[in-house]
C-alpha cells in the first residue's frame, strides 16, 4: 500500500511517501506564493525520489496552512493532528508536542493513540516563531543553520529583555555594537524565545514525553533553552522534525486505506 | 521661582526649566548607556539655554526609566504622573491623554481634579508605537511625515490582516506587489496604527477633552482615524515640543511641591 502526505507551510512545503508503513521518500521545498504549485512541486520531488508516479499513490492527505489549495489530495487534516500522529508513530511514549514553524508555534497534549486532547497556538505575533530566529540570525550576520550550536560557545550570561521581534532586533544590534560576543547573544536570544514558547506550552499543561517538531526543532540550542525554561526533557524525533507534519498526514492516509480495506 | 524636570528615557533624555509658569530652557539629547550621565548632560544644556546655574534651580523632579539614577533630583515621579500633569498644564481642559512615543504608547484618564484615575501602557509590542510607523514608512520608501499625508489622498484604504509589525510588513509588501496605489496602502497603515492605539484609549474609557502628545501626533492620518475609532475629537498639543511633555510635567510637579500644592 502506497500513500502520501503533503504539508504546505508558510515558508516550506513538505511531502512524505510511505509504502507499507515505511518512509520511502521525503522532500522539502522553499514554498512559492502559490500553495497549490508548491504542493505539486514538492510532491513531484518525492515521487522522483521514490521512482513512482502520482498514479501509484493510493491515497494522499494534505495539511498545513495551504492545505485547501492542493488539488491532488483526497483529504485534508489539521496540522496539529498530523504533527501529533507523526510524533507518536516515531515515539509511542510522546504525550505532548511543541511544534515551531516559520510563522507560528503550537503546543498540544495528546493521548496514547496520538489524538489531540488540548492545544494552543500563536500565529498572531512573530515572537516565538521561526521568524524571530531568522530576523536575529540576520542581525547577527550568522547563517540560520549555524545559530543552533552557537550557545555551546557562550561564556557570558546575557539577557534580552524584549520579546517583540522589532524591539529585540534593536536590542541585539545594540549588544553587538557594545562589543558583546555573538555566541553569548545567540544564547540569550534562545532563552528569550524559549520563554515565550514555554508560556504557550505551560498554558495547555504539557506533560512528558514532549516531542519537539517543526523546522525550528533543528535548532538544538533552542531545544536546550526550551527544556530549561520548561524544566522538562525534550525529545528529538529520529525522523526529520521538519517533515513530521507530512509524515503524520501520510500516516492518516494509510489509516484511511486500512479502514477501507477492512470494511 | 525656578524649577526643573528631567526625563531620562531609553532613547532620548529631556530637561525643562520653568520660571514662574514659563519655560525658560529645554533640551533633548540621545540617551547614553548610563542614565546619570544622560541626565547631567541634558540638564546642563537646558541650564545653558536658560542662562542659569544648577544652584539656581529650587526644586527638580526626575522621571523616565532612568529616574532612580539621577543624582541631582529632589524627587522621582512616574512617567504617567508627569505626562498627566504636563498635559493639564499645557491644555487645562484635558481629561484623557494619549502619548505615543517611539517605543511605547500610553493612555491616561484623569478625574475632574486632574488626578490619574486609570492608565494603560504598551511597551512590549511595537504595534501601536512610533516604531510601527517608522518600519512601514521605510518599507513604502516615504518619510514618516509623508505617510501621514497619504490618508487624505487615499480613496480605498487597504485593511492590514495582522497586528504584529513583522507580519504586517508582509501584508504591505503583498499589497504593493499586487499593484494597489501606495496612498491606499499608507492609509491602511495609518488606520492599523490608530486601531491599536484606540484599543488602549477605549480600555481607559477616553473622555473629552482628549489630548495627544508624542511625535506621532504629527501624523494627521493616524489622528483622524483615531478620532473616528474613539468617537472624540483629539486635541494636538502644539504649545511645546510634544517630546517634552513628560519633562514639562516633572518641572510643573516640582513647582507644585514648592508652592505647597503637592
Amino acid at each position: 500500500m502506497i500513500v502520501a502526505g503533503v504539508d504546505v507551510g508558510s515558508l516550506t512545503a513538505k511531502a512524505v511517501i510511505m509504502k507499507d508503513n515505511e518512509i520511502i521518500a521525503s522532500a522539502v521545498l522553499r514554498a512559492n506564493p502559490s500553495p497549490g504549485q508548491s504542493a505539486r512541486e514538492v510532491m513531484d520531488m518525492a515521487l522522483a525520489q521514490a521512482g513512482l508516479s502520482q498514479g501509484d499513490i493510493e491515497f494522499t492527505v494534505g495539511t498545513g496552512y495551504g492545505r485547501k489549495q492542493i488539488d491532488f489530495v483526497n483529504l485534508v487534516e489539521s496540522e496539529i493532528a498530523c504533527h501529533a500522529r507523526g510524533a507518536v508513530w516515531n515515539m509511542p511514549s510522546v504525550r505532548s508536542i511543541i511544534d515551531i514553524g516559520g510563522q507560528d508555534a503550537k503546543a498540544a497534549r495528546i493521548d496514547e493513540n496520538g489524538n489531540v486532547e488540548r492545544y494552543g497556538y500563536n500565529d498572531k505575533c512573530a515572537s516565538g516563531t521561526g521568524r524571530f530566529l531568522e530576523v536575529m540570525a540576520e542581525a547577527l550576520d550568522v547563517p540560520m543553520e549555524d545559530m543552533g550550536d552557537l550557545d555551546l560557545q557562550a561564556t557570558e550570561d546575557l539577557s534580552i529583555s524584549n520579546q517583540c521581534v522589532v524591539f529585540a532586533e534593536t536590542e541585539v544590534i545594540s549588544l553587538v555594537n557594545k562589543g558583546y560576543e555573538v555566541p553569548d547573544i545567540a544564547k540569550a536570544l534562545h532563552k528569550a524565545m524559549a520563554g515565550r514558547v514555554a508560556a504557550l506550552a505551560k498554558g495547555i499543561g504539557v506533560e512528558e514525553d514532549i516531542a519537539f517538531t517543526g523546522g525550528v526543532a533543528k535548532n538544538k540550542g533552542l531545544g536546550r533553552a526550551l527544556a530549561n525554561a520548561l524544566n522538562m526533557d525534550l525529545k528529538f524525533l529520529d525522523t526529520d522534525p521538519q517533515t513530521n507534519g507530512a509524515l503524520g498526514a501520510a500516516l492518516m492516509a494509510s489509516q484511511v486505506m486500512a479502514e477501507k480495506k477492512s470494511a | 521661582m525656578i524649577t526643573a524636570g528631567c526625563d531620562v528615557g531609553s532613547l532620548t533624555s529631556k530637561a525643562v526649566i520653568i520660571r514662574d509658569g514659563r519655560i525658560i530652557g529645554s533640551a533633548i539629547i540621545r540617551s547614553s548607556s548610563r542614565p546619570e550621565i544622560s541626565a547631567q548632560k541634558v540638564m546642563d544644556e537646558a541650564l545653558e539655554k536658560a542662562k542659569i546655574s544648577q544652584s539656581g534651580v529650587e526644586y527638580c523632579v526626575g522621571t523616565g526609566y532612568g529616574r532612580d539614577n539621577i543624582p541631582f533630583v529632589d524627587q522621582a515621579r512616574s512617567e504617567i504622573a508627569c505626562h498627566a500633569r504636563g498635559a493639564v498644564w499645557l491644555a487645562p481642559a484635558t481629561k484623557t491623554i494619549i502619548d505615543i512615543g517611539g517605543q511605547d504608547c500610553k493612555a491616561i484618564r484623569l478625574d475632574k481634579n486632574g488626578r490619574v484615575e486609570k492608565f494603560l501602557t504598551n511597551d512590549k509590542c511595537a504595534a501601536g508605537t512610533g516604531r510601527f510607523l517608522e518600519v512601514m514608512a521605510k518599507l513604502l520608501g516615504v518619510s514618516v511625515d509623508d505617510l501621514g499625508k497619504m490618508s487624505k489622498k487615499s480613496r480605498e484604504p487597504v485593511t492590514l490582516a495582522s497586528t504584529c509589525t513583522v507580519w504586517a510588513q508582509a501584508d504591505v509588501i503583498q499589497y504593493i506587489n499586487s499593484g494597489i496605489p501606495v496612498e491606499d496602502v499608507g492609509a491602511g497603515v495609518n488606520n492599523a496604527m490608530a486601531g491599536r492605539v484606540a484599543t488602549l484609549a477605549n480600555a481607559v474609557h477616553a473622555q473629552r477633552e482628549v489630548a495627544m502628545t508624542g511625535g506621532v501626533a504629527k501624523n494627521a492620518g493616524v489622528v483622524r482615524s483615531l478620532e473616528k475609532l474613539i468617537g472624540h475629537k483629539v486635541t494636538i498639543i502644539r504649545k511645546a515640543d510634544p517630546q517634552l511633555a513628560g519633562a514639562i510635567g516633572a518641572a510643573v510637579l516640582a513647582s507644585d511641591v514648592k508652592e505647597g500644592r503637592a
